[in-house]
């Protein structure tokens, strides 16, 4: 057959210089207005960041955060933002974490995810040690991950009113439906010796626990910001938020910033200049070489198939 | 087959000077004495029950070239397996997976690894199975077997014992080695050829001792007893040493009572043998060599690269681990979430180094993902289906036998593609052994108008260029050199519409002469009619074989020792002389002078028969006729021939030599006919002398012998000459032609005399008249050879230093230089102290020819040349004399479709004609090479790529190990979703179709000079697999950084980071179908795709900015190159695009025979060379005439 004989018709592109050059062209011409479009989606984006660790410490207690934040008084603190640019809704509260290592394997690891879809998996604890069981009970959801939940709160009011936080759907529709279950209950949570981060409300199943869905999913970089709700009201130029934070988290041992951030999103998603300048630069840069090409056709050009390009005739005598 | 014929009962021994009488010294010596080591090998002949126990339980016939079998083929082949260093490191990744070191689950690791080497190793079991079937159709070969009584019977080879009683017929292999009883001669000889053992196709005599010339009957065998002591099996096909005991007597063994197995019946009805070694022990099987497995350049060039990869897997784990330790000592304890120091010690902030070691451990499997573990698969996948390519091709396809084109072994595709010399046997390979009568000369004139193929293919050729260059720019020239070429043009046409006529005729097998002169018994009016009816005599007299009557026809065929003895039989009985029976003293010829007379039986009486022997090279018959005139008839070389002329026997020497000169430069065999007639006092003189020189029982009898012959042969008068075409197989010539046009050096190594190998260099143009040949030969030092072997040596050496500054001092570019070198010089040539002067003379000479070689030495010359030049080396043969040099060659090709398998059976390769090999190298063996190579370019980019993008990954995550991507995303990159593109690649590519590869051989140099496998090429892949991971990972960190990435708000999890890594150098399909299936398998993949990433616009933009960003460079780098510095296919993809050939025919045609490379041989060559001769002469003629412009243009 003709396939067996290698005789099917193939396709071999010729890079002619019309090609080659309306290649480039066309990468550029597609690539600029999208760097342009991203630039202007990104641009909408009206982002507020509220960098916050530090400021919510007593002045007295600064020398000693970490002592500060392990005692046991109040850790209310109180900021405000001014909105610089009309916000329209919705407007995702992220919290932002520096120099905590989601990623690093040992705390990757240690998670179940058996236990945290079925009731009846709840001993399926072996890779979530040193947070497995307590006192030979397993302890559920057990591992690193879910023991350092962050348990920082904040609320947030406008002309001392309260600005409501929308905190449901803020985690992956398959978190909620298939990978936490929906009977599986908080079991011996936080109640080592140890205590990690947040507690969790033992009344409702996990499935129903978003903030923990939402941290469950471990970030690739160090630097990340997670969900933590949504504001479903326009906020207008010049409004000032109160923010009442309950700073709880420790992240003053690793020397960890936290930042409180208020968004808006366009269609391309946050705030991202890079992309957009991304999208130009190599738009640019095709259109440049485009026009090197181009030049150099002009310059120097070559007779497409001209037999004085083969080898035997390049270097007379052949080789 | 014996029903069918009649044979004449004769003591064949009679007939011949040389061999007639048997010398008995040897038996006044005694037995030999042999004892002790060495000689301990007792057969007990006709009792092969004594053989069944320990210690003369010898081997089996059982024979097996197997690698495996069933027991050992599962640790043989692990073994073989794990001898890969990637494969072993895999193995230990895999063994370490399931400890808490690994990054990685243990079933993604595992997984590959067995899926990569059972692939392996199933392709093994089915090479081994079906080397097993090959085996087992020779040993499954009948033999007839003495049972008991007398009664013989069928037993399968594998069967047979030592000390059984054989009975082979007529044109049976033996089946294993044999001591010769006795045959269906009364004389207890045999005819043996051993075209399987030596090449030779000149058939041996052997003799029985003649104390069982008696045994020649089956019934003699039920109470035969006799002993044999030997010497052990040894590979040496030319020596015995035994002693045979019989009736309480005891014997001395030589050489030529062996029947060795795989050679093969001649001219004999039947033998009886006893079996002395069998299987494993026969001499042939000693001298099979274990197939050493061959590797091709390109895969040891792939080590060299997994090397490079392993240092930078090494070097990038120690960077991790420096990282890591630094991180763990520094940092980690202030990480409260991570709780360490851990139970396993993995991350002890107290212990570092100690971590830091582990680490290292976990790092090296974890960036593991640099050295492609599917690449071998892979490649082997490749060459699996591209042989199966080869295997199919129809081009490659012989209808006459019905044999494809057979790649027996896969993994040197590639190599087919860089070859720089061609070793060949010659018969067999180049001819088909088969001699066609082609033309004579008699009484210097020139009879025979039938061309021989290589006149037909210069012909052919000549009438191309001719036609291209009275195109192109020079017709001026040719216009005006008219007188040059009318008659070369007038030649071409009637040698080419000769041909078309004779194509209508049924030939006749070994008779390819056609000239109505001579036919019908036309001679009779030819004006030298006398001298015509003497050569036609000399033909059907002067020879030794046997006529042999069909009973149903009535017609003769010849056996004789020759097959230019048979072609000239055939001729001379077509002209009517018909030889009819040869009784013990006399040669009866049915003589028919015209076709409507009646045949006349005409009786010679053979007085005295002068063998030939290499050395004599003629042989000669004193024949009386029925007048009583005594007569001496005379046939041989023509050298020797004109030597022995009588003064008044000089007449048509002048014509008859430039016949011959003729004959030799078209490719044909010549001899040269002579007679004298006797004085009978004269004879009885010299006869008495004869005879008492042959019953002389001195050790010097046979120089004396030769003396005496010497004498007689003297004064002869010339008659005429022949010229017997050694028929080459079809397409030889253009093939040759073709290959040296692809830059090929082709060297003939045959077992034949130094007269036949040049006739065939000639055949095949290898040589062509104006040639310097330089042979190297120690035939003028003979006689010295036993004095010492220092001369010898010395005088070797100095024609070797000679020829190569005459070499070095040739000015003419033009010029070529031939070196023919004989066996018996190789011996020496070939020692440490002298190959390398005579490699470099060899290198430097067009085409090399090596004759009288044993197989040993073939291989040895091709490990010279393999080793000396560095280069990759092909051989070519078909016999097991070429076993040796299959094996020892890069590439071994096998020819199939003969008898005998060894060649094949060691072979890589296997075609059924020679002429296949020109599409096997220039078609396949270019798109394998290409292909191969790109492909593995490819995978090294695509694991460094993706490799370096989790060590950058590392960085971000505190060097502790972990892995941007899941799991299984990892395993299925590596093993499938990136394997299928690329072996896809490797299948498919394909850059100009196979017409054009054949149209311009010289692409074929692309692959000798490795354009597609250098460094630089190679390096340039690995800085853009640099790039590439550079760009993906930084672009996809940046644009992930820490922003919602989706209008829903939601921000990138590490996850998603990695699979959008991940899309970018994968398969968008393939992640959605994985996100839908594989919830059970990982969690954290779950509908990654279909409900994360795809809603967000982001993800898709950032996916095509990065295989843009990514593939910018190259498709610069690549359009840039092919602007300004196209490659050969790139130009020829261009012109083919652009239909150029089509619309510019002319340009087409000049390319395509300026696409040759330079090149001294091949029948291209030789016209090329004509035509600058031509030129020359033209151009001497104008240079006369004064006009310059011309002359400038003859230069062109």
């Amino acid at each position: 057959s003709r396939f067996t004989q290698q005789e099917l018709p193939a396709c071999k592109p010729i890079l002619t210089p019309k090609w080659v050059i309306s290649t480039f062209l066309l990468v550029g011409v597609v690539f600029i207005p999208i760097g342009i479009v991203s630039l202007f989606a990104s641009r909408d984006v009206v982002e507020i960041v509220d960098r916050y660790e530090t400021e919510c410490i007593p002045i007295g207690s600064r020398n000693d955060k970490l002592g500060y934040i392990q005692g046991s008084q109040d850790k209310t603190c109180y900021r405000s933002l001014t909105i610089p640019k009309k916000m329209k809704q919705p407007i995702y509260v992220y919290y932002q974490l520096d120099s905590f290592y989601q990623n690093h394997r040992r705390y990757v690891k240690s998670r179940s995810d058996q236990q945290l879809r079925s009731a009846s998996k709840e001993g399926d604890t072996d890779p979530c040690k040193p947070e497995a069981t307590i006192d030979g009970r397993p302890i559920v959801p057990c591992g690193l991950i879910a023991w350092s939940l962050f348990n920082d709160t904040y609320t947030l009011t406008r002309n001392n009113q309260q600005l409501n936080v929308n905190k449901t759907n803020i985690s992956w529709k398959s978190d909620r439906e298939k990978k936490f279950g929906k009977n599986v209950f908080p079991k011996n949570f936080q109640n080592g010796s140890l205590i990690g981060g947040g507690t969790l409300d033992s009344s409702l199943p996990l499935n129903k626990q978003e903030d923990l869905m939402v941290w469950m999913r471990t970030a690739a970089l160090p630097t990340f910001r997670k969900l933590y709700g949504r504001i479903e009201v326009d906020l207008q130029v010049g409004d000032v938020i109160n923010v009442t934070i309950s700073n709880n988290y420790n992240t003053y041992s690793f020397n960890g910033k936290k930042k409180l951030v208020l968004s808006t999103t366009s269609w391309l998603g946050g705030k991202n200049n890079f992309v957009g300048i991304a999208y130009l630069t190599v738009g640019g840069l095709c259109v440049g070489l485009a026009i090197l090409f181009a030049l150099i056709y002009l310059i120097k050009p070559r007779r497409l198939g001209d037999p004085s390009y083969l080898s035997w005739n390049r270097n007379p005598g052949g080789q | 087959m014996a029903g069918g014929r009649i044979r004449a009962k004769i003591r064949r021994s009679n007939l011949y000077t040389f061999a007639c009488y048997r010398p008995r010294a040897s038996e006044e010596d005694g037995p030999h004495d042999i004892h002790g080591p060495g000689y301990s090998r007792m057969v007990y002949c006709n009792q092969p029950r004594m053989h069944e126990q320990k210690p003369l339980k010898y081997c089996t016939n059982y024979i097996s070239t197997t690698k495996y079998n069933f027991i050992t083929f599962l640790p043989k082949a692990i073994f073989e397996q794990f001898r890969r260093v990637a494969n072993l490191y895999f193995l230990l990744a895999a063994l370490l997976s399931l400890t808490p070191v690994s990054p990685f689950s243990a079933i993604s690791m595992i997984a590959p690894l067995v899926f990569v080497v059972g692939l392996s190793m199933a392709k093994e079991a089915l090479e081994d199975w079906r080397r097993f079937i090959q085996d087992m159709k020779v040993n499954l070969r009948k033999a007839n077997v003495h049972k008991k009584d007398g009664v013989f019977g069928l037993k399968p080879w594998m069967k047979i014992r030592v000390g059984d009683i054989v009975k082979v017929e007529k044109d049976k292999f033996f089946p294993a080695d044999l001591l010769l009883l006795s045959s269906s001669y009364e004389d207890g000889i045999c005819y043996v050829e051993t075209m399987n053992l030596d090449g030779e196709t000149n058939l041996k005599v052997k003799r029985s001792l003649e104390t069982t010339l008696a045994l020649d009957d089956d019934p003699t065998f039920k109470e035969f007893r006799a002993s044999i002591r030997c010497e052990d099996p040894n590979p040496n096909l030319y020596t015995f040493v035994g002693n045979f005991e019989y009736d309480r007597q005891v014997y001395p063994l030589d050489p030529s009572q062996i029947l060795l197995r795989d050679s093969k019946l001649r001219n004999t009805g039947y033998v009886y043998g006893v079996v002395i070694f069998t299987g494993h022990d026969s001499k042939v099987m000693q001298n099979a060599t274990k197939s050493p497995s061959k590797r091709s350049r390109i895969e040891k060039q792939m080590d060299k690269i997994i090397y490079i990869l392993f240092s930078l897997l090494v070097f990038i784990s120690l960077i991790s681990s420096v990282g890591f330790i630094a991180k763990t000592k520094n940092e980690l304890p202030n990480w409260w979430y991570l709780q360490v120091p851990d139970s396993a010690g993995l991350f002890d902030p107290s212990k570092p180094l100690e971590s830091g070691f582990y680490h290292l451990v976990t790092a090296l499997i974890l960036y593991g993902y640099l050295i492609p573990i599917s690449l071998y698969v892979s490649i082997e996948v490749v060459k699996v289906l591209q042989a199966l390519f080869i295997n199919k091709d129809i081009h490659m396809y012989d209808e006459e036998s019905g044999t494809p084109a057979q790649a027996r072994t896969s993994n040197l595709n590639e190599e087919l593609g860089q070859v720089d010399t061609i070793l060949s046997d010659k018969t067999g390979t180049l001819t088909c052994n088969q001699m066609d009568f082609l033309k004579c000369s008699i009484a210097g004139t020139a009879y025979g108008m039938r061309a021989s193929d290589v006149e037909l293919a210069a012909a052919k050729q000549m009438a191309m260029d001719i036609d291209g260059l009275s195109q192109t720019g020079t017709p001026h020239s040719w216009e005006k050199s008219g007188v040059g070429f009318g008659t070369s043009e007038i030649q071409l046409e009637t040698v080419i519409t000769s041909k078309d006529e004779e194509d209508h005729k049924p030939p006749i097998k070994g008779f390819g002469f056609e000239d109505s002169r001579l036919m019908n018994g036309n001679w009779s009016q030819e004006p030298n009619a006398d001298v015509i009816l003497l050569f036609f005599r000399i033909l059907s007299i002067c020879h030794t074989a046997i006529p042999e009557q069909n009973e149903v026809t009535g017609a003769f065929t010849y056996e004789a020792e020759s097959p230019d003895e048979g072609s000239f039989l055939v001729a001379a009985r077509e002209f009517g002389f018909e030889f009819c029976k040869r009784t013990q003293s006399t040669v009866v010829v049915r003589e028919r002078y015209s076709s409507f007379q009646d045949p006349v039986e005409r009786e010679f009486k053979v007085l005295n028969l002068l063998d030939f022997t290499s050395k004599r090279k003629r042989m000669s018959v004193i024949v009386k006729d029925e007048d009583g005139q005594i007569f001496l008839l005379c046939k041989g070389a023509d050298s020797i021939i004109f030597d022995r002329l009588s003064r008044n026997g000089r007449m048509y020497e002048e014509a008859t030599m430039r016949h011959l000169n003729e004959y030799g430069e078209a490719g044909l065999r010549t001899l040269a006919l002579a007679y004298k007639k006797l004085d009978p006092a004269e004879y009885l003189a010299w006869n008495e002398e004869f005879t008492k020189a042959k019953t002389s029982i001195n050790g010097d009898r046979e120089s004396m012998l030769e003396r005496v012959s010497d004498m007689m042969e003297r004064d002869l008068i010339l008659v005429g000459a022949t010229a017997v075409e050694d028929k080459l197989q079809k397409g030889v010539p253009q093939c040759i032609d073709k290959l040296a046009q692809a830059g090929l050096k082709i060297w003939v190594l045959t077992g034949d005399k130094m007269e036949t190998a040049i006739n065939i260099g000639f055949a095949c143009s290898l040589l062509r008249q104006g040639m310097k040949q330089i042979c190297i030969t120690t035939m003028n030092t003979d006689a010295l050879v036993q004095d010492s072997k220092q001369a010898v040596r010395e005088n070797i050496l100095m024609q070797i230093t000679k020829a190569t500054q005459m070499v070095k001092l040739e000015r003419d570019p033009n010029a070529a230089f031939a070196l023919i070198i004989d066996g018996k010089t190789l011996t020496y040539a070939l020692e440490d102290d002298m190959k390398h002067q005579f490699l470099n003379l060899a290198v430097d000479c067009a085409s090399v020819i090596c004759c009288r070689v044993s197989p040993k030495q073939k291989a040895l010359v091709t490990r010279l040349v393999k080793q000396g030049t560095g280069k990759t080396t092909l051989a070519i043969g078909d016999g097991a004399n070429d076993v040796g040099m299959i094996q020892e060659a890069d590439i071994g090709v096998g020819i199939s479709g003969c008898e005998g398998m060894q060649a094949v059976m060691a072979s890589d390769f296997a075609i059924a004609q020679f002429r296949f090999l020109e599409r096997l190298l220039v078609v396949h063996g270019h798109w394998c090479y290409k292909r191969i190579a790109q492909m593995i370019c490819y995978f090294f980019y695509k694991n460094i790529a993706f490799g370096l993008t989790i060590f950058y990954f590392e960085a971000f995550a505190g060097f502790s190990g972990q892995s941007v991507y899941v799991d299984w995303y990892m395993l299925l990159f590596n093993v499938v979703l990136t394997s299928l593109p690329v072996i896809s690649l490797g299948v498919f590519e394909q850059d100009v179709d196979s017409e054009v590869c054949l149209q311009f051989p010289a692409l074929y140099q692309q692959g000798p000079k490795n354009l597609f496998f250098d460094w630089y090429r190679i390096f340039g892949w690995m800085g853009n697999g640099l790039y590439t991971s550079l760009i993906i990972f930084f672009l996809n960190i940046i644009i992930f950084y820490d922003q919602a990435f989706r209008s829903g708000g939601q921000t990138a999890d590490m996850i998603a980071v990695g699979t959008t890594m991940f899309t970018v150098a994968s398969w968008y399909l393939f992640l959605l179908v994985y996100g839908e299936l594989t919830l059970a398998l990982d969690e954290n993949a779950f509908r990654i795709l279909s409900e994360i990433l795809a809603p967000a616009p982001i993800y898709w933009s950032t996916t095509l900015l990065v295989s843009v960003a990514c593939n910018l460079p190259y498709l610069a780098h690549i359009s840039f190159q092919r602007s300004f510095n196209p490659l050969d296919h790139h130009v020829i993809q261009e012109i083919k695009y652009y239909r150029k050939d089509i619309e510019d025919r002319h340009m087409w045609r000049r390319e395509r025979s300026k696409a040759r490379q330079k090149t001294k041989i091949g029948f291209t060559a030789r016209v090329d060379a004509k035509i600058r001769q031509l030129k020359g002469r033209l151009q001497k003629k104008y240079s006369s005439m004064g006009n310059p412009a011309v002359i400038q243009q003859a230069e062109l």
